[in-house]
């Protein structure tokens, strides 16, 4: 079973967090701050997983960016491992289909930093994770998106859904009726 | 980003706070306007350096929020948009609770985007217990009925994430519905919603098994998929009840694995990976122990393992969780062989993440089969060096499922070094309780034995688990059957502690200095040369360092007292009295008092104090009757009579004449909700106690003074536990009957090791340390394999023979989770010529823990009034059954209820779980249904007792 989803950056701020057992809040701050501490104390070489308390981390750093995953010892590490690929496969294929969310990058950012300035042929999220840009941006400006995204595939610490289409339709359908 | 930039950012929330509200079309995503101001929030936040300006920047923010969501312009798109700002505080950590009823509101009134975000916000706002939670169940009821397809959707997500129990009737019958709905998403998200009424109310969804099944064999592959997360569920409960389902989980295993589902999906051109691991957990859960249903699976494990060769993560993960099932189901030897060859690819792979899995699989089938142990023991050994912690950490899993007599020091060696090293707590009372069963098992001499425990004691400190001083002790004062060796054991004990108390200044964890003063104070007279004076000066001098605790200190005085009482007269004692007498500590001062009172009278204080008796049961006067001369004195002096503590509340109240807002009788209930749910949480929510007798019920007026501990040690016999090996070579013998010194030369030659021995010249010295290491670690474990019995036909008959002795031996077990079924496995070991091992299995229902409670009528009441917990349900009737107090009759009967007073067509019962949880239970007959009401003060018991109700009903 799954118990929460996490994605923090390097800084160890909190970018996304899902928990699927209730967790006081003042407890998940503390436990995001160690969590993170935990995972940006290990090297490439060491494993992607790691014991923590009764439970294990699996995590995977796209760039900047953590995306933690609390399990306990029903679930395969490996399978949770894939998971979060699969996750930001999705997030990556939703991102890249709705493009006006660049323009809004562009807009906003190219005065700011030069750095985020990107053009056509660069309109896919593989494109933040794979630079050492702040991957977190684009996903934060969508926290509402993310989690509906997040909702379709983890219920109750189960996955549920792994098929990117199925995934991503209700959040079509919704991105379709909120424009017309 | 440069400094200017930074610091007009962080002015940015406030300048948009005073923005135009309704700015710019907030549709789809990445609309400028529509995530401006959060856009602004977070990159404000994210150039923050300190805490301090956060908590700053979101104070103002939650200001701004507040007015913004309680003004009545608000329009909806707004407000979804501060949903979104409000989910990005809480995730910081600041709670935003004044937001909560406008996320239900939103979700009420929104339309489709910003219901949804509203249900969103609901759903990581809230939790299950919330009482807001009741004002979203009209909402989901209408959206459920809705001809929009989206909010029926976005209703039955919410509903699976969370939903109040108590409402589940209202939604229950309009999501049956949707499981005959056109769409699949909509099938799919309705099978989603009842897992979750599984998950928190099984009983509520026990008529609807049927249409599970049904949405099983769905066309549709989502569909199907959602049902085997209920299918893994009961079949974990309840193996037997599914295993006629066996050949459908194979067939859609059969086509996933085959390639027939649509191509979208795979992942990674795997097909459906994360959908093969669950219907392979489900087969492993369904095969295991079963030898006939085990057989309807082999070909489609095979062509699992077979199909997985791409060299990906999402095989490999497949290919784990196939060795799993592989090694959980009834064994067939080719299939073994190849999952075997599989996890020593994983454990020899030079990525890290698949060593890790290697090892975990390895440490899963070790038990099995510890061949496999002798051919990957070097990878093993260098593993346990490995620089990340989490091999080792494996690595030691795996060990301490190999660990034997003959292994036990070099294992347990390792152990302790690697807690050593660690300072996280889990890790240490994890370790700490493996080392301490390993100690106690296979501890081959009793220095080895008192000098580990006191490393665990030194490590563990006060951290570990408290069972593991409890059951020291108990060991040293039980003994074994020898009762000299017993003495040996102490004596060592003593000297050792002695001479660890000799060092001054030395720090050592309170635990270990309550085990160290018990164990002086009970067994110090054993040392006979020794000057009983030193002992105590030494105790004297921990009494006055700072770091000992008060209870520690107590722990102290008692092994003081209790050497004193062996003694004539000693100085330091007398000096001990004069300091502690005018201690500020009134609990020393007292333990001083009764010391001193007590060297006065030592005849008595010979009698308190027997030497060596700590297992002696002492009859504790519950009753207190030998204080009636002494009250009854009192009372004739004009005394009040004694009244308990909740008749003088409800007096004191009554005096008082104000409106009592207090439940009555909540001193009762408090003390009977806080009793017994503590402790460790064993998977089957069923734990071994001991020391009581089975019925607890007769308890009250007895007691003893032994420690409460487990019995491992008797459990297992004192040559532990080895794996079930004679079995697997009785099984080769009898298919090849070859005579027995060729089964001998068969099984000692093991290859690797053998192999390895004559190589050792050429190695290097670190080489050579290693295959020391290995040859002391994995002795024992496949050359031991060469005893094996030959059993002949068993269908003769044994003549009956009287017994030589027997043990009889009581053990209590306590429910410690409320569960409706629990299964008690166990063995037992002996010695007989060879060693016998018999494996029992009990299977105990919830009823088993129900005992009648006797109470009257006004108690019931008051009873009823103080608890929260309650489930109502109605149940038909058979004829047969007719009237109510055939129905109650028959509960009571097979439930154990106390019926307290039957009035009409309607009646009360109580009972309680063991050892005093109360249950209440109000009936009512009306047209051939039997209302239930339940109300108890633990919140899982109505809704158990209930399932036994329905199960003694349907029997009936």
């Amino acid at each position: 079973m799954i118990k929460f989803f996490l994605m923090v950056n390097k800084q160890g701020q909190t970018r996304l967090s899902r928990y699927y057992e209730h967790v006081e809040i003042h407890k998940r701050t503390m436990l995001e701050a160690e969590v993170i501490k935990n995972c940006l104390s290990r090297s490439k070489e060491q494993c992607s997983f790691i014991e923590y308390k009764d439970f294990k981390l699996v995590y995977r750093q796209y760039a900047a960016l953590f995306i933690v995953v609390g399990i306990n010892e029903t679930e395969n590490e490996m399978a949770v491992y894939e998971l979060i690929h699969n996750f930001v496969e999705v997030l990556d294929r939703y991102f890249s289909r709705v493009e006006k969310w660049y323009v809004m990058l562009n807009d906003q950012e190219v005065n700011d930093n030069s750095h985020y300035h990107l053009t056509k042929t660069n309109t896919h999220l593989s494109f933040f994770f794979q630079s050492e840009l702040d991957v977190s941006f684009p996903i934060m400006f969508n926290l509402d998106r993310v989690h509906i995204i997040l909702d379709e595939m983890v219920l109750n610490g189960c996955i549920v859904e792994t098929n990117k289409n199925r995934i991503l339709a209700p959040l079509f359908v919704l991105d379709k009726m909120a424009e017309s | 980003m440069s400094d200017v930039v930074e610091r007009t950012l962080s002015a940015l929330p406030g300048l948009l706070g005073q923005q135009d509200p309704g700015a710019g079309p907030g549709g789809g995503p990445g609309r400028v306007s529509a995530t401006s101001r959060l856009g602004g929030l977070i990159r404000s936040i994210t150039a923050l350096s300190s805490k301090h300006e956060e908590e700053k920047l979101i104070q103002q923010e939650q200001t701004n929020l507040k007015a913004t969501v309680s003004a009545p312009t608000t329009t909806l798109r707004l407000m979804k948009e501060c949903m979104v700002r409000l989910i990005y505080c809480e995730m910081l950590g600041y709670e935003s609770s004044f937001g909560y009823i406008h996320a239900i509101k939103l979700a009420q009134q929104g339309n489709l985007l910003e219901k949804r975000v509203g249900y969103l916000a609901v759903s990581l706002f809230l939790h299950e217990n919330h009482e807001l939670l009741l004002l979203l169940v009209n909402t989901v009821v209408k959206d459920l009925q809705s001809t929009n397809l989206v909010e029926v959707c976005m209703a039955l997500t919410v509903v699976s994430q969370i939903f109040p129990r108590e409402m589940i009737p209202a939604v229950l019958p309009l999501i049956e519905d949707k499981l005959q709905h056109s769409k699949e998403i909509i099938r799919r998200k309705a099978v989603q919603a009842l897992y979750k009424f599984y998950l928190i109310a099984p009983n509520q969804v026990q008529h609807i098994h049927d249409k599970f099944r049904k949405a099983l064999c769905d066309r549709d592959v989502g569909v199907m998929a959602a049902s085997l997360h209920i299918y893994l569920q009961m079949i974990k409960k309840n193996a037997s009840g599914y295993k006629d389902l066996t050949e459908s989980f194979v067939s859609i295993l059969k086509q996933v694995v085959g390639g027939k589902l649509p191509i979208d999906f795979n992942y990674h051109s795997v097909p459906a990976p994360w959908l093969q691991i669950q219907l392979l957990r489900i087969l492993g859960l369904l095969g295991k122990d079963d030898p006939r249903t085990s057989e309807l699976m082999y070909d489609v494990l095979d062509e699992s393992l077979r199909r997985a060769e791409i060299n990906h993560n999402i095989t490999y993960a497949i290919l784990f969780e196939c060795v799993q099932t592989i090694y959980t189901i009834c064994p067939k030897s080719d299939l073994l062989e190849k999952a075997a060859k599989c996890i020593g690819k994983f454990v020899l792979s030079p990525k890290i993440n698949l060593k890790y899995l290697g090892l975990k699989a390895l440490t899963y089938v070790i038990q099995q089969d510890p061949n496999l142990a002798l051919q990957h023991q070097m990878t093993i050994i260098e593993c346990l060096d490995h620089p990340d912690p989490i091999i080792k950490r494996e690595t030691l899993e795996l060990l301490y499922r190999i660990t034997n007599g003959q292994n036990v020091t070099v294992i347990v060696q390792k152990m302790l070094d690697y807690l050593r090293q660690s300072k996280e707590e889990y890790t240490i009372i994890n370790l700490t309780g493996k080392i301490a069963e390993l100690v106690e098992k296979y501890a081959p001499d009793n220095e080895w034995f008192i000098q580990t425990m006191n490393a665990v004691f030194s490590v563990g400190g006060d951290v570990m688990h408290p069972d593991i001083p409890n059951n020291f002790l108990r060991l040293l004062a039980e003994g074994f059957d020898d009762e000299k060796e017993d003495e040996e054991l102490r004596l060592y004990a003593v000297q050792s502690y002695l001479s660890l108390l000799e060092e001054e200044d030395t720090f050592y964890p309170q635990k270990f200095l309550q085990v160290m003063s018990w164990v002086l104070g009970e067994y110090s007279y054993l040392i006979n040369d020794g000057d009983p004076e030193v002992i105590i000066t030494r105790l004297h001098r921990l009494l006055k360092q700072t770091f000992v605790t008060s209870e520690t200190k107590a722990w102290i005085m008692t092994a003081v007292t209790k050497m004193s009482s062996r003694m004539s007269c000693s100085k330091t004692i007398d000096k001990l009295i004069q300091e502690f007498s005018t201690s500020l500590d009134t609990c020393m001062r007292q333990y001083a008092f009764e010391l001193k009172h007590l060297c006065e009278n030592k005849e008595l204080m010979k009698n308190l104090f027997p030497l060596d008796a700590s297992c002696d049961e002492i009859m504790v006067d519950a009753s207190l009757s030998f204080l009636d001369g002494f009250v009854a004195e009192g009372l004739s002096c004009g005394a009040a009579p004694y009244k308990p503590h909740h008749q003088r509340q409800e007096e004191k109240l009554s005096q008082e004449k104000a409106l009592n807002f207090e439940p009555y009788g909540l001193s009762f209930t408090s003390n009977m909700s806080s009793s017994g749910f503590t402790g460790r949480q064993s998977p089957a929510g069923l734990s071994l106690g001991s020391d009581m007798s089975g019925n607890s019920a007769e308890l009250g007026q007895k007691e003893t003074n032994c420690l409460k501990l487990d019995g491992v040690r008797k459990l297992w016999g004192k040559e532990g536990y080895l794996p079930k090996k004679e079995n697997k070579t009785g099984k080769e013998d009898k298919t090849q009957p070859v005579p027995q010194d060729s089964i001998l030369t068969a099984h000692v030659v093991d290859p690797p090791l053998m192999q390895s021995e004559q190589q050792v010249v050429s190695l290097s010295e670190e080489e050579k340390e290693k295959q020391q290491l290995a040859s002391t670690l994995f002795v024992g474990l496949g050359s031991n394999s060469t005893i094996s019995l030959i059993f002949e036909s068993l269908s003769c008959h044994f003549p009956v023979i009287e017994a030589q002795s027997m043990e009889s031996c009581q053990k209590c077990v306590q429910l410690e989770k409320v569960c409706t079924e629990g299964v008690l496995s166990g063995s037992i070991s002996y010695h007989l010529d060879t060693d016998t091992h018999l494996e029992f299995s009990l299977t105990f229902s919830l009823s088993d823990f129900i005992r009648p409670m006797k109470m009257t009528t006004e108690d019931f009441g008051r009873l009823w009034l103080s608890f929260s917990n309650d489930v109502k349900q109605n149940l038909k009737m058979s004829p047969s059954q007719g009237s109510l107090s055939v129905a109650l009759n028959a509960l009571k009967q097979k439930l154990k209820l106390h019926i307290v007073e039957i009035i009409g067509n309607e009646g009360i019962a109580a009972c309680r779980l063991l050892p005093s949880v109360p249950c209440l239970l109000h009936c009512r007959t009306h047209a051939r249904t039997l209302a239930l009401w339940f109300r108890s003060s633990c919140s899982a018991l109505p809704d158990s007792l209930l399932y036994q109700c329905q199960k003694v009903m349907e029997e009936a």
